[in-house]
């Protein structure tokens, strides 16, 4: 909401040297967010003065047209104006800029030379004047106005200071002059004097025509209507200059008189009203809902198909307009418009956001009537709208007609000493009446006990909370203290949350780099991944509303969206890069046709609470990783060195490690990656992680480069095989022997099978085993490969005898012959 | 070797008397200084102190003397071997500290070589700026509560006091999960947490809550539909607007210096009555560049207070909901947007740098932010 300190000035008395911008830290102490002070007609130096339009000569010659004008400004001799602009005639009051003066952006007028003649002055528009965004033609101002040669500047408010105010959705009161004015008063503890009360009482209507008839079809949705009948108005007359002013310092255009008056009212008041050509109406105008199958054309010719929620208004023919939100084309004022029916009325704020959602449309009117509107005011709105039309358009009132069902009273009962407690700091009751009086309530007492009557125009007051903030705002939030509370002991961080820091950290210190994506991704990204169609992962929730329509998913995974990450890296010139996201991941349905809605007067009970988790996907944390390029880069020591599937399993394997869980790696059939290059790692018998080198079909997909490597872990699953207590090793002291063996077997066998047989054969001596060189060639058979491991062994209680040592060599040998088809080398 | 001969006179046995063993000591000594590097040394120790050196040999002689004559002689020689082991030994450090230096030195190195071939790693500075923040309120005796970032509906808006036709949910702010009625959004705030909390925890609750939040924002310098906030949560019996004045001051100290306060303005949210949005003192000028264009702060932009969140205290409305006695209890609740923090606190200028996964971002700032 812009509005003019001027017009704030006023309805209240604020002291005459206070600035837009004192009044402005004052409104923002008391909860309106003030974003912007201007200036009206900031950065201009210089007289400007009206300007009588004496003589318009039309130069042809020059590419656009252009008009050579002799002004009248006041001087012995009309001056000579070159000017562009086309809206204006002989006659026309005009407002020139002479030389000497300068405009806003520093550009200062000088008589020049310029298509054939010398301009002595600039005819100018809003725009260049700083005043407003018009800039469609220049300013032409009203018949009779001023005398030529008049300063301008005050007649077009320049040097006025303009609040734009960010209304929040519980202040609908302060979409107008009436409520912030009374905020101002409240906040100078001055007097207010509420332009309601000061409106003058419209005369008697004529008896020379019936009012036109009005009713209201849903009295919930539309408690009140009022229609008042003005006729014959000029529709010539020009809107006065003062009027527009303000209209152009609240962001509105002036259109006509007309309508230009129903907006003044409404920025005055806060009451939206409609003005309707009479003679475009047809019966009794009604609120109503609309009829199945029924459309309306409204003023800004978009056609639009209303449904039965709808609240129009519409008379014998059907709609003519959406309730509260925008009017019919058919029946809207025309130039030249002269009998009126003005529409004031009061609509429920649900049925209005309900319509404006539907049809994506806001206007000024609907964004107060969702807010919620004075209920008493529509008549005194119309009445005043009436008397300026009859005043300045020279219109004839003919009476109102009206519907209205009873208003309800409301009350709220507070302690006098709850904001206080609320607050944490002493104030009197007589303050916390005090302030509710100032803003509107009438109160009555009853010991500690306040009854309280919130005015019409704070419908957001419903709850002694309400009144608590109204209180406490008035005091000044700069009052409270500032105490602690003694929270009880803590638990400090859970276990997973624990370890989900302590695995970021790890993986860092790995060289890993950490990302965060926007989990959205797509049915293609399902394909380009070559998940099979019965993959649980392409069951993920679809969005209503995506983003873009490309990526309407939520991701099952994180891969789709980190390799997205990986390519823009290499896109940018980082070839070698290992980066990592740790997030929710989105699996299964969400959602139904019968989502439960609980009431919000209770606590839903264990069913109803289970059905709204119910409703929700699963959301596991996942960790995701992407390699690319190489691991070390070729330094004066080493040679570079690739990433390959071993650093993605590995990746995985230092996750278990944080976690202290036991794993196992098996091959992977994960058809994202390399068929013989994919590693599944299992924790408690089940799968929580896919690491290896990524399919080339995948890496093609997303422009990253051959043999990229990749790694998802399922975090949540993973922590669940987290011991919470990690017991302590018991080790031997003894020496240890050390033993290498080396075995062939066949290519096909692995080696952790070897491993396993080694193991088994070795007994419970063999502290640990590494596997530490593979050979396949010349020196083993065809189809088969050497394997050799370093063998550590260690007894509890005493130190190994080579005899010893031989027997369970000898034993590794017949095990792993019989398991494995091993035979030593 | 022959055996010990009784028939001559001690005087006469050249080898026992003490110039001679004095000078055998000090021919060893001469040997030992003249040696200048370990081999040399070895060579003197075999002629000096060795089997067949001259002292060994007189050594032996001793078991011929008469008695009386041993144990003088006995004491001089073993003075004397003493006296060249030491010497020797001496030496020998000295040597071996000589040959050390020599080697060493002959390995050095060029030590501004570029080392640490090991990639840089990072933790996103959003995930530790989280930390940091929670860390506060966990050190206050809060907990971390979590929850779902695709959520009930209900629990997104209705139980926050926010209405079905509320402007706040309307399709320009929420991602609805398909389809529009399905009950289920993706959350456009951390405050369903609040309802979680309060649903499933004992009284009195202390709780915050970092995560990750979405609206239908278009990705810009200064917006992201996909960002995170840290939402805060008491409930207790008689919390005041003082306490959570008081709790925000503690934070705004812990994260941007002693001293440093918080300011908090009227304002408006459904689910806290009354409300506040909560104003941070700038901690680069401390209010010093308001009205001094010579002192202007590119922090705060001279107005002396950065915008950082919103809080309250929680709407009765919504303690109603989750079945808590308002009578008892009352609840304050507020939340910042870690984004936000981070541009502010860390000087980033667009908040693209945070959602691009570009590298060079993360690792700026290593493991801490």
């Amino acid at each position: 909401m812009r509005i003019p300190l001027s017009w704030i000035r006023e309805v209240a008395d604020v002291p005459a040297d206070q600035s837009g911008r004192d009044v402005a830290e004052r409104l923002i102490s008391a909860g309106l967010e003030v974003e912007t002070v201007d200036t009206v007609g900031a950065g201009l130096k210089g007289p400007i003065v009206v300007g009588h339009v004496r003589e318009i000569e039309e130069l042809t010659e020059f590419k656009k047209p252009i008009r050579w004008c002799q002004v009248d400004i006041g001087a012995s001799e009309p001056s000579g104006i070159i000017c562009g602009a086309q809206n204006f005639t002989e006659g026309d009051l005009v407002v020139v800029a002479p030389p000497g003066t300068t405009l806003p952006g520093d550009f200062t007028i000088t008589a020049r030379e310029t298509y054939g003649h010398v301009s002595n002055g600039m005819i100018c528009s809003e725009r260049e004047l700083g005043l407003g965004d018009d800039h469609a033609g220049i300013i032409v101002l009203p018949e009779g106005t001023a005398e030529a040669g008049a300063d301008a500047s005050q007649i077009l408010g320049v040097g006025d200071d303009v609040l734009d105010i960010a209304i929040t959705p519980d202040r609908g009161y302060a979409l107008s002059l009436r409520g912030i004015g009374r905020e101002v008063a409240i906040a100078y503890g001055v007097d207010f004097h509420d332009p309601v009360d000061r409106a003058e009482t419209l005369p008697g209507p004529a008896d020379d025509r019936a009012p036109a008839a009005c009713a209201s079809d849903d009295l919930e949705a539309c408690p009140l209507f009022t229609l008042r009948t003005i006729t014959g108005i000029d529709p010539h007359t020009p809107t006065p200059q003062w009027m527009r002013n303000r209209l152009r310092d609240c962001g509105m255009r002036s259109v006509s008189l007309a309508v230009d008056i129903t907006n003044y009212v409404m920025l005055e008041l806060g009451q939206p009203l409609h003005a309707f050509d009479l003679d475009a109406l047809q019966g009794t105008v009604r609120a109503g809902r609309a009829q199945p199958g029924e459309s309306l054309e409204t003023i800004d010719h978009v056609e639009r198909t209303l449904s039965v929620d709808d609240l129009t208004i519409r008379d014998d023919r059907g709609p003519i307009g959406l309730a509260g939100t925008m009017g019919g084309a058919t029946t809207e004022i025309a130039d030249d418009t002269v009998n009126i029916a003005l529409e004031a009325a009061y609509f429920g704020a649900e049925v209005v956001a309900r319509m404006g959602r539907r049809h994506r449309l806001t206007s000024e009117a609907s964004r107060r009537f969702e807010r919620g509107i004075d209920r008493a005011l529509a008549p005194i709105a119309s009445a005043r709208a009436s008397e300026l039309l009859v005043d300045l358009a020279g219109g004839t009132y003919q009476g109102m007609t009206a519907v209205e069902a009873p208003m309800e009273e409301r009350f709220i009962r507070i302690s006098g000493d709850l904001p206080s407690q609320v607050a944490g700091m002493d104030i009197l009751v007589d303050d916390v009446i005090a302030t509710l009086e100032a803003i509107g309530c009438s109160i009555t007492v009853d010991g500690g006990e306040l009854t309280v009557a919130p005015p019409p125009w704070r419908p957001d007051l419903t709850d002694p909370a309400d009144l608590v903030e109204e209180v406490v705002r008035l005091v000044g939030y700069a009052k409270l203290p500032s105490t602690l509370p003694t929270a009880p002991a803590g638990h400090g961080l859970t276990h997973a949350q624990r370890l989900q820091r302590r695995i970021g950290t790890v993986l860092a210190a790995r060289g890993l780099v950490e990302v965060l994506t926007y989990p959205f991704t797509s049915d293609a990204d399902a394909d380009a991944l070559r998940w099979p169609h019965d993959d649980e992962r392409r069951v993920s929730p679809r969005l209503a509303n995506p983003l873009s329509d490309e990526q309407p998913k939520l991701r099952a995974a994180i891969l789709p969206t980190l390799l997205v990450a990986a390519q823009r890296n290499i896109s940018r010139g980082f070839d070698d890069t290992a980066i990592f996201e740790m997030g929710a991941v989105f699996r299964g349905p969400a959602g139904s046709q019968h989502a439960p809605r609980p009431g919000v007067d209770q606590r839903p009970s264990d069913e109803e609470w289970q059905q709204l988790q119910d409703l929700l996907p699963d959301q596991p944390t996942h960790l995701g990783a992407v390699f690319t390029g190489n691991r070390a880069a070729k330094t004066w020591a080493d040679d570079a060195e690739a990433f390959t599937w071993a650093d993605a399993l590995s990746v995985a394997q230092d996750v278990c490690q944080v976690l202290g869980v036991e794993y196992v790696v098996e091959r992977g059939d994960d058809p994202s990656f390399h068929p013989g290059r994919c590693a599944q790692v299992i924790v408690a018998g089940e799968p929580v992680a896919i690491a290896g080198e990524l399919h080339p079909s995948v890496t093609e997909a997303w422009g990253l480069p051959p043999r990229s490597c990749a790694l998802e872990l399922d975090v949540s699953h993973a922590i669940e095989s987290s011991p919470e207590v990690r017991p302590a090793p018991d080790f031997s002291s003894h020496p240890v022997a050390k033993e290498d063996i080396a075995l062939v077997v066949a290519g096909d066998v692995s080696a952790r099978d070897v491993a396993a047989s080694i193991t088994r054969g070795a007994g419970e001596l063999l502290e640990s085993l590494s596997l530490f060189d593979v050979y396949e060639g010349d020196q083993v058979p065809d189809g088969h490969k050497s394997v050799a491991f370093a063998l550590r062994f260690r007894a509890p209680d005493r130190t190994l005898s080579a005899e010893e040592l031989a027997g369970i060599r000898e034993s590794i040998v017949e095990t792993t012959a019989a398991d494995v088809g091993a035979r030593l080398r | 070797m022959s055996g010990p001969n009784t028939n001559f006179d001690p005087k006469q046995v050249a080898s026992l008397d003490v110039d001679a063993v004095e000078a055998m000591v000090a021919d060893a000594r001469a040997a030992f200084a003249a040696a200048d590097d370990l081999d040399a040394l070895k060579a003197a120790r075999l002629a000096h102190a060795g089997d067949r050196s001259p002292l060994a040999l007189a050594n032996r002689e001793i078991g011929a003397l008469p008695p009386a004559a041993k144990a003088d002689a006995g004491k001089r020689v073993g003075q004397a071997r003493a006296a060249v082991k030491t010497a020797l030994e001496e030496r020998e450090v000295v040597l071996t500290q000589e040959r050390d230096a020599r080697v060493l030195e002959s390995e050095a190195v060029d030590i501004t070589l570029p080392v640490g071939r090991a990639a840089v790693g990072g933790r996103h500075p959003l995930t530790t700026l989280m930390e940091r923040m929670a860390d506060v309120f966990i050190s206050m005796g809060y907990d971390i509560a979590e929850g779902p970032e695709a959520e009930a509906e209900w629990a997104n808006f209705d139980a926050l006091n926010v209405p079905p036709d509320h402007p706040a949910r309307t399709m320009q702010d929420t991602f609805y999960v398909e389809s529009a009625d399905s009950g289920v959004v993706l959350r456009t705030q951390t405050s369903p947490i609040q309802i979680r909390a309060m649903l499933e925890r004992p009284l009195p609750i202390y709780v915050v809550a970092p995560g990750r939040v979405y609206r239908t924002d278009e990705l810009d310098a200064t917006h992201t539909p996909v960002f995170h906030q840290i939402e805060g949560l008491a409930v207790d019996e008689g919390l005041t607007m003082g306490d959570l004045k008081g709790t925000l001051d503690h934070l705004a100290r812990q994260m941007f210096g002693e001293g440093i306060v918080t300011r908090l303005r009227p304002s408006y949210f459904p689910f806290t009555e009354p409300s506040a949005e909560v104003d941070l003192e700038c901690f680069v000028c401390r209010g010093a560049s308001v009205g001094d264009a010579s002192r202007a702060c590119r922090t705060c932009g001279s107005e002396g207070w950065i915008e950082w969140g919103g809080c309250g205290m929680v709407n009765p409305r919504v303690l109603a909901a989750v079945g808590i006695d308002t009578d008892v209890y009352r609840g304050f609740a507020f939340g910042m947007g870690i984004e936000r923090t981070l541009m502010f606190r860390n000087s980033v200028t667009d908040m693209r740098d945070m959602v691009e996964g570009d590298v060079r971002f993360t690792t700026a700032f290593g493991v801490d932010a």
